[in-house]
């Protein structure tokens, strides 16, 4: 019966050519939005992280004081980095920024010394800030409260937006693929007619149609896969070259290969067989 | 064999009385032609005894089972018992001669070696050797339903149902058809034929049960058509 499943891919060609194409269309659209999701989400979480919060350490403490601190600042749960910046290099960063001639009779003094802070999240960056400022030798915490709000908005709505868009998708696909295999099925319903005639078990019917789907999902999804990569490869090789590419680092595929593979081989396996034996179902009542 | 007794079958979506209080037995070896107009039942008695359909009272036997009772999952060993035939001949026309009689056995999980010597004998048996490789389209309706012959034959059923089967054909290849039919009667497979012609029913003396309107209104073993259709 096993034998029959690869057969019968064979005697229907056209039906499983489609079928297969169709479950490899579903896919790829699936996997573009998914994949560029990942890419909004991570140039979103690359802006966020040069959202830098500064602390600044009292006028009156020596360096020595300033850098014990650092200890202090690390155990707060929120902040990723933190980097001392002594008042001398602040200073030199500020020459370097500014018009000398601003700076012109002032020295390293005028400033504090200082910790960039990164954080986790930025939508805890209120808390944080309050952690920072709790902590005895911070003098100020320099926190943009109101960028970090916007970065957690557009977050937001780009999350919620590409999760509707990615099960709206699903559902559009697995209607697709399902209906795809339903109309591949239902040329068929007299062979299965045939079947029950002769004697047939449901099981030894179904079993046929379970490889099947099963070779056409794994077929439909592999080659869903590759094509997903190439494609990506390529577009990602054309933004790398242009401005875009110099505004955020897009993820690399490799990174994501693994689930992406799984995944698609997950849907096309569940959706062959499965389809399969659910479109054949109401044929077996016989 | 088929035995029922006081069977009556009211489909229940349109109301319509089939059958009504129906007793019949056909045994082990006979050829039996079962005549009756459109509409009469024969194709209701067909269904309930391939088990298409279950009878709402009475009995039905079919070869030692019990159509009443039976699980739905016990309907393919029936089945297994039974060769059907149809007007349409119902080949799988991507399939060849050949395939088209070995996906009967294939199915019932027969082994290979099993199905390459049987359908070849079953072939031949039926006058279609040589022509293993033609597809159904290559095929004249004489010749297709001998290829439904042969596979409803493959599987070595005790008794072989035939809804009209040479409903398709002229009258020279049914009577060659029905020859076919009294040949494999005579290697000891039970033929139940369900026909409107009444010179190929009165060509071969045989039993000719009749019905109307849901009733066996005539049974005769004297081989002639007693019934007059409408």
């Amino acid at each position: 019966m096993i034998r029959e499943g690869f057969r019968s891919i064979g005697t229907h060609g056209f039906m499983s050519f489609a079928t297969v194409t169709i479950i490899m269309a579903c896919l790829i659209i699936m996997g573009s939005v998914t994949l560029l999701s990942l890419n909004i989400d991570r140039l979103i979480k690359g802006l966020e992280n040069r959202n830098e919060v500064v602390a600044f350490v009292e006028d009156s403490y020596t360096e020595d004081q300033a850098r014990a601190l650092e200890d202090q600042i690390a155990a707060i749960e929120n902040i990723s980095s933190e980097k001392f910046v002594t008042r001398s290099e602040a200073f030199d960063t500020f020459m370097k920024s500014y018009s000398s001639d601003l700076a012109e009779g002032l020295d390293d003094q005028v400033l504090r010394d200082r910790y960039v802070i990164h954080l986790t999240d930025i939508a805890l960056m209120e808390q944080t800030k309050a952690d920072l400022e709790n902590i005895e030798g911070v003098a100020k915490v320099k926190a943009h409260l109101d960028y970090a709000k916007t970065f957690v908005t557009i977050r937001n709505v780009v999350s919620v937006v590409s999760l509707a868009l990615i099960a709206m998708l699903v559902f559009v696909s697995i209607f697709i693929m399902s209906n795809t295999i339903k109309l591949a099925t239902f040329g068929r319903r007299e062979e299965i007619a045939i079947m029950k005639m002769v004697g047939a078990s449901n099981g030894f019917i179904r079993l046929p149609f379970v490889v099947e789907g099963l070779v056409l999902g794994i077929l439909g999804g592999g080659l869903g896969y590759l094509a997903e990569w190439g494609l990506y490869e390529l577009l990602t090789k054309k933004l790398v070259g242009s401005v875009a590419g110099s505004i955020f680092a897009v993820v690399p595929f490799a990174q994501i290969a693994l689930p992406m593979l799984i995944t698609y081989m997950a849907i096309g396996v569940f959706i062959g067989a499965f389809g399969g034996v659910n479109a054949i179902r109401s044929y077996l009542e016989v | 064999m088929v035995e029922m007794n006081n069977v009556s079958m009211v489909y229940e979506s349109s109301g319509t009385e089939a059958l009504d209080n129906v007793s019949l037995s056909i045994r082990d070896g006979e050829f039996v032609f079962l005549v009756g107009p459109s509409g009469s039942g024969k194709t209701t008695l067909m269904k309930l005894i391939t088990g298409e359909i279950r009878a709402k009272t009475g009995k039905v036997v079919v070869n030692d089972f019990d159509m009443r009772k039976i699980k739905r999952r016990k309907l393919p060993k029936v089945r297994r018992t039974l060769g059907i035939v149809f007007q349409d001949y119902r080949l799988i026309e991507n399939m060849n001669v050949y395939d088209n009689v070995a996906f009967a056995m294939r199915v019932v999980g027969a082994r290979r070696r099993e199905i390459r010597q049987r359908v070849p004998y079953v072939l031949e048996l039926v006058g279609l050797e040589g022509r293993e490789k033609r597809m159904p389209n290559e095929l004249s309706g004489g010749e297709q339903q001998r290829v439904a012959i042969a596979r409803a034959l493959v599987n070595n059923p005790r008794m072989i149902v035939a809804d009209e089967p040479t409903g398709n054909l002229d009258p020279v290849r049914s009577l060659e058809l029905m020859l076919l039919f009294e040949k494999i009667n005579e290697m000891g497979t039970t033929i139940l034929v369900v026909t409107h012609e009444k010179e190929l029913v009165n060509a071969l003396s045989k039993r000719v049960i009749a019905i109307d309107r849901g009733h066996v209104i005539s049974d005769g073993t004297d081989g002639y058509f007693s019934y007059e259709i409408e």
